[in-house]
């Protein structure tokens, strides 16, 4: 099956000051029809530029390389206007904060109905009726009442739902989702999420979901990647990826996350920092903060290789088990 | 043990005015909160945006004042001290704001933004400043040498480590930490945890934890109290009220928890507006399980040491856990058990 999205070796460099920061270093993914991948790592590791590439949203001073095919189909080779016109039709993206996304000026139904004018062609009468079938799809109440408020009169949650309601309006193939509900209350959050779940299993769209907490990603993905400094460090099946990490950074950060473990035992703590991207270790970038370092670690940077069927980690020292069974 | 704070009764609206600015109404921020925190335990107080959280910190602190009840520090009512005295008592207690980036002035030094309090109070003598300010610097972990360092210079979770430092300088008996670890990626927010945790340990600090993350609070309470719409619907030991909770509304609040929690039917819909609380109790609108009564009777907070504030106590169904998705068992616990040694350093052959 051709997979909804496939990205082969994407690279991204930002040109700034006459010199280039690479911030994507050889990322490679792919999410099938009526799935979720979740992409996590923390601030800067390069997940929501990622996604940013994907949907062609970059700005000027980037350049991407590698390949990203959308059902098949090259991205790359295409011109600003071809993606342009991909965008709300065939993929579509919802943020975190739906209120910066959202136009103040126009209603919510208004902005449901555009997309539905620009890709599918439909006249303002019948574009409006169907954006409130919409509306009421994401479980908008009074949808018909809502669809002709503007954005300021919505709740964040509704907004969000707004925001959802437009994103799978034309039926895309790939949805990416960048931390759409970190702005939320928690009880809002788990709306959303489930909406989102829903709205999958009904529409069959991949879901890239973009998000810095774990739990998210322990109820809401099938497949999980692990970023960390513009890199792939390990992808696998979420349950998977939970039970049997297979790369130390991983392993760290699912230690750091609090409640988990007796209360008042000390968090598992990733000491130092991420490392500068304009001056990245030449190894493997997670090798300065590793527990597990050797001197490979610091000479070559590891490639993402596969330690068990479907479970691919990016680390010198995998599987993790030789490890543990030298310090027993 | 002593109650180092008292809140009784404790009422806070804030007047709102429509557009040609006549009173049109108020926001009942906290609206008759009782609790009392005793010395050397942290207490959280846990609700979603808007159910009063922050305004009661504040009102801890006696940085806003009741519109009616009172605020008992180590037994003085601090709402009727005079501006002198509260001045004096300020020493005792200090609060860590969420944003490092907007709590330390960006023109002050870290040694000018942690010896302000020493010099404001008279902790140390003059001369003793520096070494004073060194002190709290390794004590939060930070090298003594940045204090001559400017704050744009730091990461988040290093500013967050100043603005301890300079909380801690006066030598307060309580802290009041307002999502101090909210704003921080999460190993980063683990550093700040432990160290969270070490400080109130070791300096037998009061500290009230005010978060909206439950893994956090599960992490590091004695007790929680949870909010919603200004009052305290449930309080208790921590264990209990995340484990086995009472009210309907805390019973949903541990089901939204991603990837941990219990078992308990989802709510729909968004708060209600805090300008126009509903009667009876202000969960019944949201609640899977509201009965006529809970639309007209205002539920009073009962019984000890788990107590809640709703009126179908011990008629609800018991609480399941959700099985722990993020559990990792014994192989994981022994990888993550090297991040909790020391890192050796770089190059070191293991």
């Amino acid at each position: 099956m051709t997979p909804a999205l496939e990205v082969v070796g994407l690279t991204l460099d930002f040109r700034q000051d006459g010199r280039a920061l690479r911030v994507l270093d050889g990322v490679s993914f792919r999410v099938d029809a009526g799935r979720t991948l979740a992409i996590v790592g923390e601030s800067g590791c390069g997940k929501s530029v990622a996604s940013l590439a994907v949907m062609g949203l970059l700005p000027e001073n980037a350049t991407v390389g590698g390949a990203i095919r959308l059902a098949g189909r090259e991205l790359t080779s295409l011109s600003r206007e071809e993606r342009r016109m991909l965008r709300g039709a065939e993929m579509a993206m919802i943020f975190q904060e739906p209120m910066t996304s959202l136009n103040p000026a126009f209603t919510a139904g208004e902005q449901v109905a555009e997309a539905l004018r620009l890709h599918q062609g439909l006249d303002r009468a019948a574009a409006f009726a169907e954006a409130i079938r919409m509306l009421d799809r994401v479980r908008i109440p009074d949808a018909a009442r809502r669809a002709r408020q503007y954005p300021h009169q919505l709740s964040g949650g509704m907004r969000q739902r707004v925001m959802i309601a437009m994103a799978l309006a034309c039926r895309p193939k790939l949805l990416i989702a960048d931390e759409p509900t970190t702005a939320l209350d928690v009880t809002v959050q788990a709306q959303i999420l489930a909406l989102l779940d829903e709205m999958k299993r009904e529409t069959g769209t991949a879901v890239i979901l973009v998000t810095h907490d774990l739990g998210v990603v322990a109820d809401h993905a099938d497949e999980v990647a692990v970023m960390y400094a513009g890199r792939i460090a390990e992808q696998a099946a979420a349950a998977t990826l939970f039970a049997r990490p297979e790369h130390p950074y991983t392993a760290g950060l699912l230690g750091a996350a609090p409640g988990e473990g007796e209360r008042g035992e000390r968090l598992a703590s990733i000491e130092g920092t991420v490392p500068d991207l304009r001056a990245p270790p030449r190894g493997c970038r997670f090798a300065p903060r590793c527990p597990f370092v050797i001197s490979g670690c610091i000479a070559e940077p590891p490639p993402l290789a596969e330690v068990a069927p479907g479970h691919l980690s990016a680390c010198w020292r995998a599987p993790l088990d030789t490890v543990l069974g030298q310090a027993a | 043990m002593s109650a180092l704070l008292e809140l009784d009764g404790v009422v806070k609206r804030f007047p709102v005015r429509d557009a040609l600015g006549r009173r049109a109404g108020a926001v009942h921020a906290v609206d008759g909160v009782s609790l009392s925190v005793a010395q050397g335990e942290t207490l959280a107080i846990v609700g979603e945006s808007g159910c009063g959280k922050s305004t009661l910190g504040r009102l801890m602190m006696n940085l806003i004042t009741p519109d009616a009840g009172s605020v008992r520090f180590a037994g003085e009512d601090l709402v009727r001290l005079s501006p002198a005295a509260m001045r004096a008592r300020r020493r005792d207690m200090q609060l860590i704001f969420q944003d490092p980036f907007a709590s330390l002035d960006p023109r002050m030094t870290v040694e000018q933004a942690v010896a302000e309090p020493l010099r404001l109070h008279r902790i140390v003598p003059r001369g003793e400043e520096r070494a004073r300010v060194a002190d709290l610097l390794s004590r939060v972990g930070l090298r003594p040498e940045l204090a001559r360092r400017w704050p744009h210079e730091f990461s988040g979770g290093q500013r967050q480590r100043i603005a301890i430092a300079r909380a801690l300088a006066s030598q307060p008996r309580l802290i009041v930490g307002d999502e101090p670890v909210s704003a921080l990626d999460v190993s980063v927010q683990a550093q700040v945890v432990n160290l969270l945790s070490d400080l109130i340990r070791d300096l037998g600090l009061t500290f009230v934890l005010i978060s909206h993350d439950l893994g956090v609070v599960r992490h590091v309470a004695d007790r929680v109290a949870v909010m919603y719409l200004g009052r305290i619907v449930e309080q208790g030991p921590a264990e209990e009220v995340l484990t086995a909770p009472k009210h309907p509304y805390t019973r949903a609040l541990l089901a939204a928890v991603p990837g941990h929690g219990v078992k308990a039917p989802p709510i729909e819909g968004d708060v209600p507006s805090p300008i126009a609380p509903p009667p009876g109790c202000r969960f019944h609108t949201r609640c899977p399980f509201a009965e006529a009564q809970c639309r007209i009777i205002q539920p009073e907070l009962t019984g000890a040491p788990h107590a809640v504030a709703c009126l179908l106590d011990g008629r609800l169904p018991p609480v399941r856990p959700r099985p722990e998705r993020l559990a990792g068992g014994e192989r994981l616990r022994r990888l993550q058990s090297f991040f909790r040694a020391p890192a050796p350093p770089t190059g070191a052959q293991p």
